[in-house]
């Protein structure tokens, strides 16, 4: 995020592993920490700002070196309590420092499915990277191993290596699980499930595989290419893929179980259901939800005028209202698709926003205006249509019952932007569809499906992870509760009540 | 899956085509609607109302007309075909009792939603009065079919070639008037027509339902972009509709929201149609 070419990145870390070659092994800790951190090379701001590419490169085999050998190896190993799946970062780490990138990989895949994906959206400085001692020592997150850079370049180096690996699946069970939903949570259960031999059908709802990973993130931020590599790895595993089947409506739940020859099922429906603000003005023609408008880029390609036959509005002056990743991803999209001025509203401050550091950094590097202590008030339209937006400034009170200092409003600060499209950003709500359809099935009173720890719902045989039981979570955390909820499935089926 | 079984032309514009589906025939109940694409790249996702179902040949009706890219593309399409991805069904049911004298309008294309409610209707126990609206004679669809549900069969066109030279808020109103008066209105047709009726039946306090085909995408309460003003809240048509009650819905939002792209697809419809004449030419020559 430094700004300077990859070139300029390449040569100073080959002038720095010349320098750490000449120095006497094990590096004590001290030259550890005077290694300099090494920055993502990136596509140039204004200029990717113009394409659909991935903007973050990925490590220089160089400075994944360089990188690696930051790490102190620590014996109780920080790093690892921040992650949701426990990868053994350290070993993975020491693997990459001395360049044995088959091990560096089979190491994370031991625990992570989907290292190419998680090296890519996971926010490391919450987790792994906000243990690191390195960081620690330095006194600040931004300057911690680069663990999340070191795992997409391992995975990166793989799937470059050729066909990837196919994990070996344990001899045929006759048992038959159904996952519905291939988001993250989905694709970790399919997977796990798999491999302990018995038969799986992964059920998705639109006409392509991926979930959130395909309609929601970027393609400049996870190239679909990587998601179609992961799918194929499952496919060619045995795992049966049906599109274009919603359940609960295509076939209820209990149908797939009583009917159909399932004996247990897992429910990753992932919380698609869009927060809207309640405000004035907020069905106005050019107000979108931000699942609505990055669907059409993404999944819809409406990016690409040349083929794509859905359209999306074109717009000059966006406003973009949240501050999560998802807010992030909409406002880059909107300046990708041609806006002259793309605004990102948040009523809190820039500490308190959710969305990962660098894909903050990585907006305003591009050019996204940012409005903090902001929130809209009302939407305004002429003929049904996006004028302008009526804003009005907060301050910081006390803190609120999630820890953040509660934003408070500025009695008489309104102000109005003129504005051609409105994006709400503000997260999702659990979708109804299974539960309205599935009688005895327990949610709660935001609709989330309730799990014991192991994934249990209140139905036997029936499991749910990810977003329709964390409420809009991340996909790492979808991951890891798909883990737990598989070997649950796991020990179910081996234990033959099912 | 997904096969073309059969395919013909109702009017100018309008077409029925047969499609085999066994798992979207088996649970599909009237009201529910489908939604369909036909190039899984590039293509659009576009919603269709089921007509009629067919459980024992696994297969649904769906009648559409052409007016854009989508509906031009599976204009063309034969039986044999297979259409890429279909999803559905899809939104609640529509509430079927027995609520005595119910009258069904139907304007244009809105005749094919309404028939598969009829029929529920109709073996309820309801009985039916059955108003159609068309421009013209040409375009009058399912008369037959209507005709065989319904006590009372009335036809509006607009220039008169056949039926009644009116509207159909004209019988509509002429029905409200009149003893007994009817216990349920549906009227499904364009937004405008939907819009007239509920005005006509406002004053008679004469409940009445419409079904809303808004633009969705994924048709499962995801996207929001089907998002209409019912009774002063947001609802989705997708997961909450398509039918409400026509006098809570805020019908000039509704067609605002409707005409979003309309520049867009302007383009695209004349490019089709641009490629027609080109095609109408060649054979010419």
């Amino acid at each position: 995020m430094s700004g300077r070419p990859p070139e300029e990145l390449l040569a100073a870390a080959r002038a720095e592993w010349a320098r750490l070659e000449e120095l006497p092994r094990p590096l004590k800790p001290r030259e550890r920490l005077a290694i300099p951190p090494q920055d993502m090379p990136s596509q140039d701001p204004l200029e990717r700002a113009g394409n659909m590419r991935e903007v973050a490169l990925g490590y220089y085999a160089e400075q994944a070196r360089v990188e690696a050998e930051r790490c102190l190896q620590c014996k109780n190993a920080p790093c690892v309590r921040g992650c949701p799946v426990r990868i053994d970062i350290p070993e993975f780490i020491a693997a990459i420092a001395e360049g044995r990138m088959a091990a560096a990989i089979e190491i994370i895949k031991r625990t992570s499915l989907l290292p190419a994906i998680c090296g890519r959206v996971c926010p490391q400085e919450s987790q792994c990277q906000a243990e690191c001692t390195v960081g620690r020592s330095l006194k600040s997150v931004e300057k911690a191993v680069a663990i999340g850079r070191l795992e997409r370049y391992a995975a990166d180096w793989d799937r470059e290596q050729g066909e990837a690996q196919i994990p070996e699946t344990g001899p045929p069970t006759g048992r038959k699980v159904a996952v519905v939903g291939s988001g993250p949570a989905g694709l970790t259960v399919a997977a796990d499930v798999r491999r302990a031999g018995h038969e799986v059908v992964l059920f998705e709802a639109f006409h392509k595989a991926g979930g959130v990973l395909v309609y929601g993130i970027p393609e400049f931020r996870l190239p679909k290419a990587i998601v179609r590599a992961e799918l194929d790895t499952l496919q060619r595993m045995g795992v049966e893929l049906r599109t274009n089947f919603l359940v609960g409506r295509t076939r209820k739940l209990a149908d797939l179980l009583e009917k159909d020859g399932f004996d247990a099922v897992f429910v990753g429906s992932g919380a698609g259901l869009p927060k809207f603000l309640n405000i004035e003005g907020e069905n106005l023609v050019g107000v979108y939800s931000a699942n609505e408008y990055l669907t059409r880029s993404n999944l819809m390609k409406a990016y690409d005028r040349g083929h794509a036959v859905t359209p999306i509005h074109r717009a000059q002056r966006v406003a973009v209202l949240g501050g999560g990743n998802v807010a992030m991803d909409a406002a880059r999209t909107a300046l990708r698709l041609g806006a002259s001025e793309v605004h990102l509203i948040y009523r809190r401050t820039e500490a308190e926003m959710p969305a990962r550091v660098e894909e903050v950094a990585h907006a305003k590097e591009e050019g996204v205006i940012f409005h903090l202590l902001q929130n809209a008030k009302r939407i305004l339209g002429e003929n049904l249509k996006v004028t302008a937006m009526e804003c009005l400034r907060y301050e910081l009170g006390e803190p609120d019952a999630s820890g953040r200092r509660r934003p408070v409003e500025i009695p008489g600060s309104e102000f109005i932007m003129p504005m051609d499209v409105v994006i709400v950003a503000i997260g999702n709500e659990s979708n109804p569809l299974i539960a309205r359809t599935t009688p005895g099935l327990e949610v709660d009173r935001y609709g989330r499906i309730i799990t014991d720890e192991q994934g249990q719902t209140s139905l036997p045989r029936v499991f749910a992870g990810g977003d329709i039981v964390l409420g809009a979570a991340t996909v790492i955390l979808a991951m890891g509760e798909g883990r737990r909820a598989a070997a649950a499935i796991n020990r179910l089926l081996a234990a033959g009540d099912a | 899956m997904n096969l073309i079984l059969t395919k013909e032309r109702l009017s100018e514009q309008v077409y029925r085509m047969r499609v085999r589906t066994p798992l979207i025939a088996a649970e599909r109940q009237p009201g529910q609607f489908v939604i369909l694409q036909l190039d899984t790249e590039f293509g659009e996702r576009i919603p269709l109302t089921i007509v009629d179902s067919d459980v024992d040949e696994g297969s649904i009706t769906l009648i559409f007309q052409v007016v854009g890219r989508t509906t031009h593309q599976l204009a063309g399409m034969e039986a044999g075909e297979k259409i890429a991805n279909l999803v559905g069904p899809l939104g609640q049911p529509s509430e079927i009792h027995n609520f005595g004298r119910v009258v069904c309008v139907g304007g244009g294309i809105g005749v094919a939603p309404l028939y598969s409610i009829a029929k529920a209707l109709r073996q309820a126990g309801n009985e039916l009065v059955v108003v159609i609206g068309a421009r013209s004679k040409e375009l009058v669809i399912l008369e037959h079919e209507m005709r065989a549900l319904a006590g009372e069969l009335i036809i509006c066109t607009d220039d008169g070639s056949m039926g009644r030279k009116d509207l159909v808020t004209a019988p509509l109103k002429e029905l409200c008037e009149a003893a007994p008066k009817p216990d349920r209105v549906v009227a499904i047709g364009p937004p405008i027509m939907m819009k007239a009726c509920v005005e006509t039946t406002r004053p008679f306090g004469v409940p009445t339902v419409v079904s809303l085909n808004t633009i969705m995408i994924d048709g499962t309460g995801m996207c929001g972009g089907c998002r209409v003003t019912v009774g002063g809240q947001t609802r989705f048509v997708c997961v909450d509709g398509p039918e409400f009650d026509g006098h809570q819905v805020d019908f000039e939002q509704m067609m605002a929201r409707l005409g979003s792209y309309r520049a867009q697809e302007r383009i695209a419809a004349e490019g089709c149609n641009l490629h027609d004449e080109a095609l109408r030419k060649g054979l010419k020559e």
